[in-house]
Formats: C-alpha cells, sequence, structure tokens
C-alpha cells in the first residue's frame, strides 16, 4: 500500500492503518517518512503526558487507572508503552500491555508498545514520530509510558507536554528524593500504592524536598490497583494542561519537543558521518588532528554526500 | 535505516493459567533479537487479535495447553481474516494430539511445537516464515 494512501486511512480511523504506519516511522524508512509529510496537523492539539518512575512503581497500572478515566468523559486515548531492548541481542520484552488488558477491545484505545532501541533516556526514538501520527489521527489525549526509569533519564520532559514522575514507597529515604534530577523535570508527582506502609513518609519526605523549589509541583496520592486518586489526577492534569495552552507555554513545550527531534537527527546524522572515518581518526591518533578538527571534516564530508 | 525487527505477540488464550512455556518462549524471541509483545494469560480471542492488530506484529504466537487449541485457533484465524489482518502468520505451541495437525495446518497455522521441541527450531521456524512472507 502505498504511504499517502496508509495516512488517510489512518487519518479516518483505521486502526490496522495506524499500526503499519506507526511500525514505519518507528523503522525510520522512506515509506514512514513520506506519510508523515502528508499528514495534516490537527486544529486541536492533542494533551501529552509523560509517565515515568523506576521499575515497578505502578506506571502501567497507573495508565491502566487513567485511561478508564478518560473513557468514562468519553476521551479517546492512545497510549505509546516504552520497555527496554536488550543490549546484547537487540530484541525486547513488552510486558506493560498486561496491565491495561480490560481496554484491548474499547474502540477508543489505543496502545502500542515500543522498544528502546538502543534509547538511553527512558523513551524510543520513533516516539516523536508516533506523537504526529496520533495527533493527525485525533487522540484528544497521549499517555507515554517511559522504560522504568533510575535517575537521569528525562527524555520525557523533553517531549510530553506534562510530565508526571511515579513514586511507590519503600524504595529508598529521603536522600534519593533530594538529589539532581528526575524530581526536578516532573510537572506532578504521584505518590502511588498510597496504601501500603511508608506511603505517607515518603510524601512527607517529597514534599519537604519541593518546597525548596521556586514553583514546587503538585504532589498526589493514587492507589491506580483500585483507582483511587486517579480522578484527582486527572483533574489536576486538565487544569495544568489548559492553564500551558492559555498562558502560552504549550508552544514552548512544543518547541522543546521540535529541538528534542532535530537533536535526534542531527546525532543520527554524526554517527553516520562516523561510519568509514578510519584514516580521520588516525590523524587524530598521530596528533595530526585535533578530535574538534577531525568532527568538523567528517560533518563537511558528509554534508558533501549529500 | 535500521533494519526492520520481527515482531512477535505472545498469548495464552483461555484460562489453563500455566504460562511457563510461553514465558520461555518470550525469552528465547527475545535473545534471537526479536521484539515481543507479551500479553500474559486469559485471553480471549478478540484481545488477541486486537493487541496484534494495534502492536503491528509479524506473528502471533498462542501457547495452549488445555486442549482447547482448535476452538481458539479457528476463531484467531477468522478474526484475522475479518479485519484484513491474514498476512499475520499465526504460529502454535504447547500440547497439541497429532491427528489434530492436518486441521490446524487447514485453519492456517504456519508452525506448532509440541513438548521436546527446542527454542531454536521455534526461532528459526519464526525467522523463515517471515522471510518468505516477504
Amino acid at each position: 500500500m502505498k504511504p499517502l494512501d496508509l495516512a488517510r486511512q489512518a487519518a479516518q480511523g483505521d486502526r490496522r492503518a495506524l499500526a503499519q504506519l506507526l511500525s514505519w516511522v518507528e523503522d525510520d524508512c522512506p515509506e514512514g517518512r513520506a506519510a508523515l509529510s502528508a499528514l495534516v496537523e490537527p486544529a486541536q492539539p492533542a494533551c501529552v503526558i509523560g509517565i515515568t518512575g523506576s521499575p515497578g512503581c505502578g506506571k502501567s497500572t497507573l495508565v491502566d487507572a487513567l485511561i478508564a478515566h478518560l473513557r468514562q468523559q468519553d476521551l479517546s486515548v492512545a497510549v505509546l508503552a516504552v520497555d527496554p531492548s536488550s543490549p546484547f541481542s537487540g530484541g525486547a520484552i513488552l510486558g506493560d500491555r498486561i496491565r491495561m488488558s480490560r481496554h484491548f477491545l474499547d474502540p477508543g484505545v489505543f496502545i502500542r508498545s515500543l522498544a528502546s532501541r538502543g534509547s538511553l533516556g527512558g523513551l524510543a526514538p520513533g516516539v516523536p514520530a508516533a506523537l504526529r501520527l496520533f495527533g493527525a489521527v485525533g487522540f484528544p489525549w497521549v499517555l507515554i509510558e517511559t522504560v522504568g526509569v533510575g535517575q537521569s533519564e528525562i527524555d520525557v520532559a523533553e517531549i510530553a507536554d506534562l510530565c508526571a514522575l511515579v513514586l511507590s514507597p519503600a524504595t529508598g529515604d529521603g536522600i534519593q528524593a533530594f538529589k539532581a534530577g528526575i524530581l526536578e523535570v516532573a510537572d506532578v508527582v504521584v505518590i502511588n500504592k498510597a496504601d501500603l506502609d511508608g506511603a505517607l513518609e515518603l510524601e512527607r519526605e517529597v514534599k519537604a524536598t519541593l518546597a525548596l523549589s521556586s514553583e514546587p509541583p503538585p504532589v498526589l496520592r493514587t492507589v491506580a490497583l483500585s483507582g483511587e486518586g486517579v480522578d484527582q489526577l486527572y483533574a489536576v492534569l486538565s487544569q495544568l494542561w489548559t492553564t500551558l495552552r492559555d498562558t502560552g507555554g504549550l508552544q514552548q513545550r512544543r518547541r522543546r519537543r521540535t529541538r528534542y527531534e532535530v537533536a535526534a537527527a542531527l546525532r543520527q546524522l554524526a554517527s553516520q558521518a562516523l561510519a568509514g572515518a578510519e584514516a580521520v581518526f588516525e590523524a587524530v591518533e598521530d596528533g595530526r588532528l585535533s578530535a574538534q578538527a577531525a568532527a568538523e571534516r567528517l560533518l563537511a564530508q558528509r554534508h558533501q554526500q549529500g | 535505516m535500521s533494519e526492520p525487527r520481527i515482531r512477535v505477540l505472545v498469548a495464552k488464550p483461555g484460562l489453563d493459567g500455566h504460562d511457563r512455556g510461553a514465558k520461555i518462549i518470550a525469552r528465547a524471541l527475545r535473545d534471537a533479537g526479536m521484539e515481543v509483545v507479551y500479553t500474559g494469560l486469559r485471553q480471549t480471542a478478540e484481545m488477541i487479535v486486537s493487541a496484534a492488530i494495534q502492536e503491528d506484529v509479524d506473528v502471533i504466537g498462542l501457547s495452549i495447553l488445555s486442549g482447547a487449541h482448535l476452538h481458539y485457533t479457528t476463531e484467531i484465524s477468522r478474526l484475522l481474516q475479518e479485519q484484513g489482518a491474514s498476512d499475520i502468520l499465526l504460529f502454535l505451541g504447547g500440547i497439541i494430539p497429532t491427528e489434530d495437525v492436518p486441521r490446524l495446518v487447514a485453519l492456517g497455522v504456519k508452525g506448532i511445537f509440541t513438548p521436546g521441541a527446542s527454542t531454536a527450531q521455534v526461532v528459526s521456524a519464526i525467522r523463515q516464515a517471515v522471510v518468505e512472507r516477504h
């Protein structure tokens, strides 16, 4: 099937066409690029929410609960769930979907699992392009679930409109929250598994740390498994997003996403420029060329090749 | 441009709760460089087909130990056809009596693996079927 036909079908709501397009853009093949350029930006931008946090903190279950809440408001939702690729085989087990199985047959829900394919920032290379597809198809809400992250995988904050950091009890003391990194990029902090021992203590520590920032994000408690607190999370996210849109903040965040996308393309060009550069490496080793000059020469050569 | 990866959905239809085999297969496919969407236990035929379509997988691998293989394979094969996704290849693993094999093959199943099959056999059969499909 031709890229443009597929793009048209996907825009009309054909899920199989959308899924095929997602594979194309994920593989970054020419057909995918052609289809992307044919899609029209929607009049209403989608609300793109990143959900991040450590492995096992309940991200997928929280996404499942958010989907349920969005569907109650009759809002359709697309989910990108990222799990890690093996550094050895390149293969992956994509298991986030398991927690969302009650939504498999809902035509208003589209779930796609992505493997990180070498990305180290908690996302997958295909995420920005996938967001464009979802936007063009007209999903009002898009949820991005990152791989289980540690402390500094913050790509999602550059791509999503809003980023929710999910924490759960018994994963370390207040010093963890005190460190730099991921807590700084959260627009909302969610204390999940709030029914477990240690949740109140965690909340107190997180709030104490955040109180030192100029604009501390809201801290909410949820029990994703039962859905408790998810209505409030939805309310806070909606309100933050509306404020962003009305104050021009959304445009800034979209610009940040574009910058991220272009930066990723630049890195790809740079890694292509490294192919077959042995002679230049030798020149650097011999001291005839600085690493900086070598980089400039390689990029110039890459440019000449078109 | 990176080389397209083989994507496989591994699912267990029905009520039997023994997912060790499915997990071993999923792991072997992962180690062979494939991207495995693992949907786990207690899936209906409709859920499996819907997930396979959204995930745009090349292959569905079903693990069935309950004896319901003919029922589920018939259903899944019909739904794939109905939804214009009959190009997705169907593989079956589990306890499958030899006399059922011809019917399963007639339903479009590309490979059937019973106890004693090695994971290497499964990997190479999937690779070969995906190459032949293109």
